[in-house]
């Protein structure tokens, strides 16, 4: 019988009432008595010297606040990147300037070079239709292999070239060479990790707001973790000490990565509220947001895989560029360094693997995480070069894997990490009874009867989540503690307040959380409401990303809540007259062990608050404790996924039939909102695989750059329901966190990709298409037809 | 989007008073226009709303047994009322999604004729006339390449008068992001021979394939179209799909048409 409460129950998510009925409280539902807008100018060509920018007539336009330019940002900080990556010679990484508004140059299509407050947008916009830009345009660099090449346009003057950085990790280069020579059989693949745009739902808003009365900055704004913006705008930007600014992401509507960095957006309007003396506001329209929000993967790797006679494999050594874009976002630098080479062990106990990352800036929007930033480049390269190696050696690419999987944990990778738990034949077992491996022949002949042609594509992947053990990425070049915080508030009455530095946006922190709470206190989940997205009312923790809200941030409420139980318990101990070591909690009583003597949670609670028969002397009165925790290591969610497709061959359109997720998590606290999760990620994966493709063309221009060419996934793209089964039933908890969880939000995405193109592959491989060896995503018709015939 | 008037007459007479102010618009069912308007692309001083003129509505059967289509009907309204021409009914229903179905109509989208969209498929290869407040234009003289069509300044599409065939069929590629037509081919049986009309596909807007209407004519069945194909000179070739892609998909979609005729 399942539970109906607490850890392992799946309760309806409480704060979908609010949202389906329209009583969310968004960025964009935030209003400010007397605020003004903004409407940016952005650059529409990809790289351009800034000669002069005429505001005077402008200026006198109806309705306008002030018009601001790069040169009213001089002095100020410009946008920081927050993980410095050292270069394979020891030299740091590059990192050009990024400011406000562009000073000098324009660097991308959408790069905000000047700006209109007014009092309406449609006022800000016309005015802005009056400023007179000379723009010349320069030459642009989109391609990172052009971009590398000597002489090339160079991105930022001030640098020696489109470099940012050489990275070389892993194995050592001779005992890599010698896996190599020492090869029966190498497969070497060469493909793309196509570039995406996020597409939240809800575009950035920003609403800046200043008191002149304290002197007090407020910052409202879309994001998922107020902290971090409070403190890189704060320290890095603008110089407003902590105590006077306060950040503010209420109900946000999805982040997928891309809301996770501090933006310019941001920094203005909180700059220009106290300019203007008004309260400024910014809603980003979606046009904006393609050419505006970071955007994710684009990758382009070559990965060798050196197996030796048995199939083993002995080695894996991968070349990649990245692209950065035309500045360093946020965490940027550390996507293809350290949240993918770490990751190029795979599930797999190779001895050697030696990653090679080159990021380069071009004239594009800046690249930076979007949900599993990383890993799934790392996964979709070796588990593609894996199924390439099975082919091209006629073994089972499920056999194959298993060969080589690690099975004994602890388990040092060559690439820093140590996975602490896993079992990677279990979610294989699993994978292999959901796809039903044994009923694919007659499902194969069944598509080849109405002209299709269907193929298995199977997939595994690790990933490294809870981000992160501070002192290990501080190591790495991290430049902030990564560890969370939580606040528990017991109120007199016995009901709580938990105060989160996870951000929740989509997530179900508010139905979660409450549900560990009160599993170790034995209390109803409704009375625990959970408080987030405000810096004035939350600890200092970190926010929301890379799976790690319930394995970082639930961490900390336990130990905050165990803190709470031990307080409790002396409070008990002196209402019951027994030593605390004799106070047991069940069910919200206290009791005195073997009596029948016990006094309820609330007798306890208002004990603390109303301190009247209390031991004073012993312990403060009040009932609330923070606790900061700091996870001990990555935790690493690991799984096999399995999909079929159907290929039409005279279209080359792909259909997904089928498609199955066993995953390893460790421990579920609540399996319905974990379904979703993966649900969702891999609608997203399969968004990759098969449609979204962020496109330019040769000179910087977004060919991609709405709705009408930018393929997201819909609901007719995924399997019926009956067809898309997620499971979850292998769990080999974590071993570090007091929870046993390991993260789900970003396994669906990591996953799914290389499945899916796996399916295909082996689709035209059974229609006699034996050529083709790999269709870089998204595995569009079009691209599917090319192949076929080759075009 | 930029301020303007807005006049909604109720008799095409008052809007072809209206449309003859300056810079007047005509407005459809806005699915075009109005992203354009927000957008600033687009700055009319006066929007002639079509959707107030009752006499622009509805389908029904005329003396000589044509379907006639008023030209404010909507994609909903054809897809439930047109089902004397099966392919015009499906083609209707598959328009963009329910909104769009219930706001967008059959003139707007013949007097944009926008390259990839579908009725002018339909229109084509029924041999349809477009009737406007001032004449009739037959479909074989009303497209005039991508966005151009014969009409004329303030001229408005009040019908649709539409040849009954013995059998059609609109057969529609998507494009995978706007879910317009990568290609979409209409075919319509006559009882003197077939017409088959492809939208989507070339730089010059909807086309008749009469290579295929010969074909056809001569034996109705999918294997009539095998060995013939279209050149990928002069078709669109962009993100989704090359010239060569698109003549390719000329063919698949043409034979698709034919078996899905009824």
């Amino acid at each position: 019988m399942p539970k109906d409460h607490g850890i392992g129950a799946s309760p309806k998510r409480r704060e979908d009432v609010r949202f389906l009925t329209g009583a969310g409280n968004y960025t964009d539902d935030i209003n400010i008595h007397g605020q003004a807008y903004v409407h940016f100018l952005r650059s529409d060509v990809a790289h351009g010297t800034i000669k002069s920018i005429d505001t005077s007539e402008a200026e006198k336009m109806p309705g306008v606040v002030k018009i601001f330019t790069g040169a009213d940002f001089e002095g100020v900080g410009g946008i920081p990147c927050g993980w410095q990556v050292t270069d394979k010679d020891g030299a740091p990484m590059k990192e050009p300037a990024h400011p406000v508004l562009a000073q000098g140059k324009v660097r991308h299509v959408g790069d905000p070079y000047a700006a209109v407050v007014a009092d309406s947008l449609e006022q800000a916009r016309t005015a802005a239709e009056a400023i007179v830009a000379d723009i010349e345009e320069l030459p642009a660099v989109v391609d990172m292999g052009k971009a590398l090449e000597p002489g090339a346009t160079k991105v930022h003057d001030d640098l020696d070239d489109n470099l940012c950085y050489d990275w070389l990790f892993g194995t050592d280069t001779e005992t890599t060479q010698a896996a190599f020579e020492s090869a029966a059989h190498v497969t070497t693949l060469e493909l793309v990790n196509n570039r995406l745009v996020a597409n939240p739902m809800e575009p950035r808003v920003a609403v800046g707001e200043f008191s002149r009365a304290n002197g007090e900055h407020t910052l409202h704004t879309t994001s998922q973790n107020p902290h971090v913006i409070r403190l890189l705008m704060g320290a890095f930007v603008l110089g407003i000490p902590e105590h006077k600014l306060r950040v503010v992401a209420p109900d946000v509507g999805g982040g997928f990565g891309t809301k996770i960095f501090h933006y310019a957006e941001e920094a203005f309007c909180t700059f220009a509220a106290k300019a203007c003396n008004r309260p400024v506001k910014w809603t980003s329209t979606r046009s904006e947001a393609f050419m505006s929000d970071a955007h994710g993967r684009d990758h382009v790797t070559k990965i060798e895989l050196a197996l030796d006679k048995d199939n083993n494999f002995i080695g894996v050594r991968t070349d990649t560029k990245a692209n950065m874009g035309a500045y360093l976002s946020t965490f940027a630098s550390s996507v293809p360094t350290w949240l993918h080479g770490t990751l190029m062990a795979g599930n797999y106990k190779t001895p050697a693997v030696q990653v090679n990352v080159k990021a380069v800036f071009t004239n594009t929007v800046p690249v930076d995480a979007y949900r599993g930033a990383g890993r799934p480049e790392a996964t979709f390269q070796l588990e593609r070069v894996i199924d390439k190696a099975a082919r091209e050696l006629n073994v089972d690419p499920i056999r194959l894997r298993r060969q080589n999987f690690v099975t004994e944990f602890p388990y040092e990778t060559p690439v820093a990490v140590a996975y602490d738990t896993g079992d990677y034949h279990a979610t294989m077992d699993k994978m292999e009874e959901l796809i039903d491996i044994p009923g694919f022949a007659a499902r194969r002949a069944a598509s080849e009867k109405n002209g299709k042609l269907r193929g298995l594509g199977i997939n595994c992947f690790i990933e490294a989540c809870g981000i992160a053990p501070s002192n290990l990425v501080g190591q790495l070049g991290a430049r902030a503690g990564l560890y969370d915080a939580a606040t528990v508030r017991v109120n007199a009455t016995g009901s709580i307040s938990v105060m989160v530095g996870a951000h929740s946006h989509g997530q179900g922190h508010e139905t979660v959380f409450p549900q560990v709470v009160a599993e170790m206190l034995g209390i109803d989940e409704s009375m625990i409401d959970i408080v987030h997205g405000d810096t004035s009312k939350i600890p200092f923790g970190m926010g929301t990303y890379g799976s790690r809200s319930l394995a970082v941030c639930g961490s900390a409420m336990v130990r905050a809540t165990e803190k709470i139980i031990n307080k409790a318990k002396k409070i008990a101990g002196h209402m019951l007259e027994a030593s605390d070591s004799d106070i047991e909690l069940k069910d919200g009583q206290f009791s005195v062990a073997g009596t029948d003597k016990s006094v309820a949670w609330g007798d306890v609670t208002l004990a603390a608050y109303v301190p009247h028969n209390y031991p004073l002397e012993d312990i403060e009165p009040g009932l609330e404790e923070t606790a900061f925790y700091d996870p001990a290591n990555f935790t690493y969610p690991a799984g096999a996924y399995a999909c079929e497709v159907e290929v039409d061959p005279d279209t080359g359109k792909v259909t997904i039939e089928k498609f199955v997720s066993a995953d390893d998590f460790g421990n579920v606290v609540n399996p319905m909102i974990v379904e979703g999760q993966v649900h969702g990620g891999i609608a997203q994966g399969i968004g990759q695989a098969l449609l979204e493709n962020c496109a330019y063309d040769e000179n910087g221009q977004l060919l991609s750059a709405s709705y009408m060419d930018y393929a997201m996934p819909r609901a007719d793209d995924i399997p019926h329901m009956e067809s898309y089964v997620v499971d979850h039933s292998c769990q080999t908890p974590c071993t570090h966190n007091p929870l046993g969880v390991k993260g789900c939000g970003e396994a669906g995405a990591i996953g799914s990709p290389p499945t899916v193109v796996n399916a295909v592959i082996d689709a035209l491989h059974s229609g006699g298409h034996a050529h083709v060896s790999h269709i870089d995503m998204p595995v569009t018709p079009s691209r599917v037809w090319a192949a076929i015939n080759d075009q | 989007m930029y301020s303007f008037d807005m006049e909604r007459p109720t008799s095409v007479a008052d809007a072809v008073k209206a449309l003859a102010r300056d810079e007047a618009q005509p407005l459809g069912g806005g699915q075009t226009l109005i992203p354009t308007l927000k957008q600033r692309l687009a700055a009319p001083s006066v929007l002639v709303s079509l959707s107030g003129i009752a006499e622009m509505k509805g389908v029904c059967k005329t003396d000589d047994g044509r379907l006639s289509i008023g030209g404010g009907t909507t994609h909903a309204m054809v897809a439930r009322n047109a089902g004397d021409i099966p392919g015009l009914a499906s083609l209707a229903a598959n328009i963009g999604d329910p909104a769009v179905r219930n706001r967008g109509t059959i003139g707007g989208s013949l007097a944009n004729n926008d390259p990839s969209a579908c009725y002018p498929a339909a229109a084509l290869a029924t041999g349809a006339t477009v009737i406007t407040n001032s004449r009739e234009i037959a479909a074989d003289d009303y497209f005039e390449g991508m966005f151009a069509t014969a009409l004329e300044e303030g001229e408005i599409i009040t019908e649709i008068r539409i040849p009954v065939p013995e059998k059609s069929a609109y057969m529609k590629f998507e494009q995978p992001a706007s879910r317009f037509a990568l290609v979409g081919v209409f075919v319509a049986k006559f009882s003197d021979g077939v017409r088959v009309a492809v939208t989507g596909a070339s730089e010059e807007g909807v086309f008749r394939w009469t290579e295929a209407e010969e074909a056809l004519s001569a034996n109705f069945a999918p294997e009539a179209v095998d060995g013939l194909s279209v050149s990928g000179d002069g078709m669109i070739s962009d993100l989704h799909g090359s010239g060569a892609y698109r003549a390719h998909l000329v063919g698949v979609m043409t034979k698709r048409a034919v078996a899905a005729a009824s």
